[in-house]
């Protein structure tokens, strides 16, 4: 009981006319920063700190202002994905997979209502679980050594082959085209420069963001350039927005679901959203009995990854604030708010400044029923923006593309990069081997090579190390399982006969 | 882009501080680099330094921080060298970690004396912490255990293998006569929060990082330290015994500083340092400080620009004697 009357002190701070302004304004920056590709959520919220300062906002008005809009660009990171087949964030990338061919199938307001649901359902139950379960879920992390870490991402790699179902080997080419880019830059373990050329621009490896903007966002200007604007896919038509009744009610097992597992993944430290809703879609798409509509436009398939990043984001905040170990990207731009703010997260925060951690939570509530309502019935706003021509969309999201990468180091180089990864991807396009994984491959390779590392440094190079704890061993037989299964599960699910021009030049 | 926009108060601004001299501060908006992504202890220093340089009044702007991460710092070294080595209106964030690099040769040929070092005003005591529930007690105890079974002790950084804070466990077996530096199982994770996650899971048996690091979790009793790399005991944490005291003669701080480019005039170089002098003094600062697990570390002008020779050079000759670079 104490923790709702914690809560209701909370609410107390949250629920002032001027922070509520904030986490309004708050919300709608951060949709409009996720929604817009190259402008990843930790961008913006690093861009929006001087500014907290120059109002000369409190800690928790500040907390509150960022954190709204982190949970606002992980709301608007969806919007570029349905409507662009563009993730506008990491986290988004995998909602492009049934997010955009639903809305090409003339159901774009159905997924953006859809998947604004989901990711409400995610985020609202992970701030409760944040709140509830904070101080006892910040054990987890003391829980995941390297060897555990390490099967962890072997499960995300070892499911992988199934996002592409109609072609596993380009897949599996794909990520490893991933695996190899991961390995530019400074080795974790030992300091040394790897596969840069001596390019100091490569030390700190490729960001995913470079890799999401050029691969998905500039190869699509490649595409239209090509077809002379004929066959862009760009330029969904947004129909009427209604509530998509029936698709919320039948999707609910998965967004809770998802939310479960995006959460915990959240939770461990390094893991972070994308994990989350990686993970949240494959599970669902191997535990789901009839998956062949994955990759088509199947709702699930919007509401998982939805789901679980959403929940991730909210997960991310339990090591962030408990232990002071940032989950992600934007929550280290958020550690260092706080620290700047004299606030330092760790063991004791929940007990030293309770205003500051209960006011947050409350903002965080109030923050995710404005994005509700922001991103159901008001989506068209958003929208709109994206809703111009082709021809006039394309260079404005090649623009702001530009600006956001440059903003990320100052560097022309990376846009260098950038326009290189453009010309990679209308290649791979063509050749038809999917995107996606390669951006996983980026995003999870690292981490993974770091863990193995690390394993083999503590053990002494002995391999046992590996599977050495339950919670290893647990990972590693739904890794197997997850790797072998879908190759038994194929003889017994008729797939319905799909016609790709590419499959018999294949062999 | 402002000095355009603004032409006419840029250029009072700019007679003014003809007419004054150097001694009335800086004028103009500001850039402060910090070589890293939005987070980090870079970032901090730009950010916290910037916001009291402007709200007590020695900067008349804001001071627009920018973050250009890459190569540990070697991407904004790289830029300041080659491409604003005159300019007079940009600092650029600096550490310990910056000395150690290039003293290590990792900026890809840069020198130290490519850049003029401003001043450091405050610094992160080293230290060496293991789980509370630990057998280990001190700090010679944790090295005898390392000295009878290499394999049996595992250590976590926040920095990576041949970084600062490798180092700092390096020079403790140094001084006690250990020299197989290859057996010390080292394992560089990202930040010294994670170090210590790893070390109170158990994975690791102590873990080697900065105070700032640990002070959340020495206050819930996760953690003991077992030595801090100071001259003295860091006031606030009395209990925890020096290296020195316990008969271990090493000193390991991680200080906080700025550098600007090389080619700007004695006099801006003075005014960087004059700026920096008062935030040292400032109470903004003071408290800034007591909030991170700072301790008091001035040092501006020629007297930092010395010092940071000092380091670089003793870092380069024990890295060459441990094996780290050849």
């Amino acid at each position: 009981m104490e923790t709702f009357s914690l809560l209701a002190d909370g609410f107390a701070v949250a629920l002032n006319p001027f922070t509520l302004m904030l986490a309004v304004a708050g919300c709608i920056i951060g949709t409009m920063v996720g929604a817009l590709p190259g402008l990843g959520p930790s961008n913006g919220v690093a861009i929006l700190i001087p500014l907290a300062f120059s109002f000369g906002l409190d800690a928790t008005e500040a907390l509150i202002l960022m954190t709204s809009v982190y949970y606002g660009a992980m709301y608007g990171g969806r919007i570029s994905s349905i409507l662009l087949n563009i993730p506008g964030d990491e986290p988004a990338l995998m909602t492009t997979l049934d997010g955009y061919p639903m809305a090409k199938a003339g159901r774009a307001s159905d997924a953006l209502v859809l998947s604004g649901v989901a990711s409400f359902v995610g985020a609202f139950l992970a701030t409760i679980g944040l709140m509830l379960l904070a101080p006892m879920l910040a054990q987890v992390a003391f829980l995941f050594g390297p060897a555990e870490y390490f099967a962890l991402y072997l499960l995300a790699f070892s499911t992988l082959g199934g996002i592409a179902s109609n072609n596993q080997r380009k897949a599996a080419l794909a990520a490893c085209i991933g695996l190899a880019i991961a390995m530019i830059g400074l080795d974790n373990s030992s300091g040394m420069p790897r596969l840069t050329g001596g390019n100091m621009h490569l030390m700190d490896g490729v960001d995913f963001l470079v890799a999401i903007v050029g691969l998905f966002a500039v190869s699509e200007v490649f595409i239209f350039i090509e077809s002379h604007g004929k066959s862009s896919a760009i330029g969904v038509k947004i129909d009427k927005i209604t509530i998509p009744v029936k698709d919320i009610v039948r999707t609910s097992g998965t967004m809770l679901r998802s939310t479960v597992i995006g959460f915990i993944a959240g939770i461990l430290p390094g893991a972070g959203a994308s994990l989350g809703s990686f993970l949240a879609y494959m599970a669902e798409k191997s535990t789901v009995r009839d998956n062949s509509r994955f990759g088509k436009g199947d709702p699930r398939g919007v509401a998982a990854p939805e789901a679980g990043n959403n929940a991730a984001a909210g997960g991310a905040l339990v090591p962030m604030l408990t232990l002071g170990v940032p989950g992600s990207g934007t929550t280290a731009v958020l550690l260092a708010l706080l620290m700047t703010l004299n606030i330092t997260p760790g063991p004791l925060l929940f007990t030293e400044r309770p205003e500051v951690v209960w006011g947050l939570i409350a903002a965080l509530l109030i923050a995710n029923i404005v994005l509700l309502i922001l991103n159901v019935p008001m989506v068209r706003i958003f929208v709109k923006v994206l809703s111009v021509p082709p021809g006039v969309l394309l260079p404005g999201v090649t623009m702001v593309s530009f600006v956001g990468i440059y903003s990320l180091s100052g560097s022309s180089f990376d846009l260098l990069l950038m326009i290189a990864f453009g010309v990679l991807g209308y290649l791979l396009r063509k050749l038809d081997v999917p995107t996606v994984p390669i951006i996983l491959g980026i995003l999870l390779g690292n981490h993974m090579e770091d863990s193995l590392r690390r394993a083999m440094v503590l053990s002494g190079g002995d391999w046992q190390y590996l599977y050495s704890s339950k919670i290893a061993i647990g990972l590693w037989i739904a890794a197997i399982v997850g790797f072998i299964a879908p190759l038994f599960l194929k003889r017994f699910i008729t797939k319905p006969s799909r016609v790709e021009p590419d499959e018999a030049s294949d062999g | 882009m402002s000095k355009v926009r603004l032409g006419s108060a840029g250029l009072a601004a700019a007679l003014l501080s003809l007419g004054l001299g150097a001694g009335t501060g800086v004028t103009h908006a500001a850039e402060c680099i910090a070589p890293a992504n939005p987070g980090g202890g870079w970032d901090f220093t730009c950010r916290s330094i910037g916001k009291i340089m402007y709200d007590i009044g020695v900067v008349e702007d804001p001071i627009q921080v920018t973050n250009m991460a890459g190569g540990g710092g070697g991407l904004a070294f790289t830029h300041v060298v080659s491409e604003r080595a005159d300019d007079a209106e940009l600092i650029v964030a600096a550490s310990s970690a910056t000395a150690t690099r290039l003293a290590q040769n990792a900026y890809g040929g840069m020198t130290a004396d490519q850049v003029r070092f401003v001043g450091a005003i405050g610094a992160d005591p080293g230290v060496i912490v293991v789980a509370d529930d630990s057998p280990i007690q001190t700090l010679p105890e944790l090295l005898d255990a390392v000295k009878a079974d290499p394999a049996s002790v595992a250590f976590a950084g926040g920095s990576a293998v041949g970084g600062f804070d490798h180092l700092k466990v390096l020079m403790a077996l140094d001084r006690v006569g250990f020299s197989d530096i290859t057996s010390v199982k080292y394992i560089g994770v990202d930040g010294g929060a994670d170090a210590v996650t790893q070390t109170v899971g158990g994975f690791t048996q102590a873990m080697t990082g900065d105070m700032s690091e640990i002070v959340g979790f020495l206050k819930s009793g996760d953690v003991r330290a077992v030595a801090v790399l100071t001259e003295e005991r860091v006031p606030g944490f009395d209990d925890i015994p020096t290296a020195k005291e316990q008969g271990i003669d090493v000193v390991a701080v991680n200080w906080r500083g700025l550098y600007v480019p090389k080619d700007i005039s004695d006099e801006d170089y003075q005014k960087w340092a004059d700026a920096l002098q008062t935030v040292a003094d400032s109470p903004e600062w003071a408290e800034q400080m007591e909030a991170n697990g700072l301790a008091p570390f001035t040092r501006v002008g020629s007297d930092f620009q010395n010092y940071v020779d000092e380091v670089v050079a003793e870092i380069n000759q024990m890295s060459k004697d441990i094996g780290v670079i050849q």
